[in-house]
């Protein structure tokens, strides 16, 4: 599975029978709240072994399958350089 | 703002959010909990709290170390001592609660107010147990701590104008407003809540219909935030069957029995969020 895949494995089981595209907003569709952020970047640290820092600690980051991609990249860029 | 240090008992999730809610606003917290294993827990769980605050707040100056550098940690409860507020959030059981009080009373300054927060218990049974019922008031506390602005404030028989002025005070300073109601079972929420959710169980249980379709009820009729069955997930199903029993003990009306859904949900380990499973699952977090 590639990076994508794998958020939208995360995020998809709160989402039932309802395919989340990848760039829509996840908090506007109505199945999670603010609060599932937080579980958000528990799961991508923990799946990508990064650490999000303050300065990424941004929910607008975290909107949709496409952000939070790009914020793993960054990441995992920096760490291997 | 009070600028005494305050005292927090019990380092569960509200004691946890409390603390971390009261560095964020610049005072100075001494944590007291019964094991290290709790602490140490509690570290981490004011860590990520911190960390959500700076998430959903966009507040990136806050830092998790600065703000647990405010809070000192121990099992030691002579350490408040010189404590000026104190708000004890330990395990809503009576027994447990009174044995806490007959110590803090005799640990803490004859100035100290006692804030209790609690869903259920009664405040001026509380008070009764200590050798200053007017400075006993209670505080419920909603969870997530940091995110919500407004507390349940509990007038017991004995707590005086003055408790209730500096218990709003206290409140300001960490940017929350009080409502007042006098001490009664169940106060206002959770004497209305906890029927409509234990009510809603038995809609699941009876076959009336999905717990989905509960929630969406209320949210798309009623614009509740979230249904009765995610707020019972997110408060722990474990909890909501505690204070519906309260419920039933207090008033003796078999309008509050508990629904055997839900004990059997809590025999079963089902507690809602925090289990992982309740009316819902949720996604599995990566620890």
């Amino acid at each position: 599975m590639d990076r994508k895949d794998r958020i939208r494995a995360f995020i998809q089981q709160s989402f039932k029978d309802y395919a989340i595209r990848d760039d829509e907003d996840i908090f506007s569709v109505g199945f999670v709240n603010s609060l599932f952020a937080m579980q958000l970047v528990r799961f991508i640290e923990g799946e990508f072994q990064i650490t999000v820092e303050n300065e990424d600690l941004d929910i607008d980051n975290f909107r949709t399958i496409d952000f939070i991609s790009r914020l793993v990249e960054r990441k995992t860029a920096a760490v291997v350089s | 703002m009070l600028t005494e240090t305050i005292g927090v008992v019990g380092a569960g999730v509200m004691g946890c959010g409390l603390s971390q809610t009261l560095a964020q606003t610049g005072h100075r917290v001494v944590l007291v909990d019964k094991s290290d294993g709790v602490l140490e827990k509690a570290k981490q769980e004011i860590r990520a709290g911190v960390r959500t605050a700076a998430l959903l707040g966009k507040r990136k100056d806050l830092d998790p170390e600065r703000i647990l550098g405010a809070i000192e940690l121990t099992t030691d409860r002579e350490r408040l001592s010189e404590v000026g507020f104190l708000v004890e959030n330990v395990t809503e059981d009576w027994e447990i609660k009174k044995e806490v009080y007959e110590a803090i009373d005799r640990i803490c300054p004859p100035r100290c107010v006692f804030a209790v927060n609690t869903s259920c218990i009664s405040i001026t049974k509380v008070g009764a147990v200590t050798r200053r019922p007017s400075q006993v008031i209670g505080m419920h506390f909603m969870n997530p701590v940091p995110l919500k602005a407004t507390v349940e404030v509990i007038r017991g028989f004995h707590t005086s104008e003055e408790t209730i002025a500096t218990a709003r005070s206290f409140l300001a300073g960490m940017g929350k407003q009080a409502i007042v109601v006098n001490d009664f079972p169940g106060f206002v929420s959770n004497r209305v809540l906890m029927p409509m959710v234990n009510e809603a169980a038995m809609l699941v249980q009876d076959g009336v219909a999905p717990a989905e379709d509960i929630d969406r009820l209320f949210k798309q009729c009623f614009g509740h935030k979230m249904g009765p069955l995610e707020t019972a997930d997110l408060i722990g199903l474990d909890t909501i069957l505690k204070s519906i029993v309260v419920l039933h003990e207090s008033f003796g009306d078999s309008k509050y029995r508990p629904c055997p859904l839900l004990v059997k949900m809590v025999d079963a380990g089902l507690l809602g969020r925090k289990s992982g499973r309740g009316f819902y699952t949720y996604a599995t977090e990566v620890r």
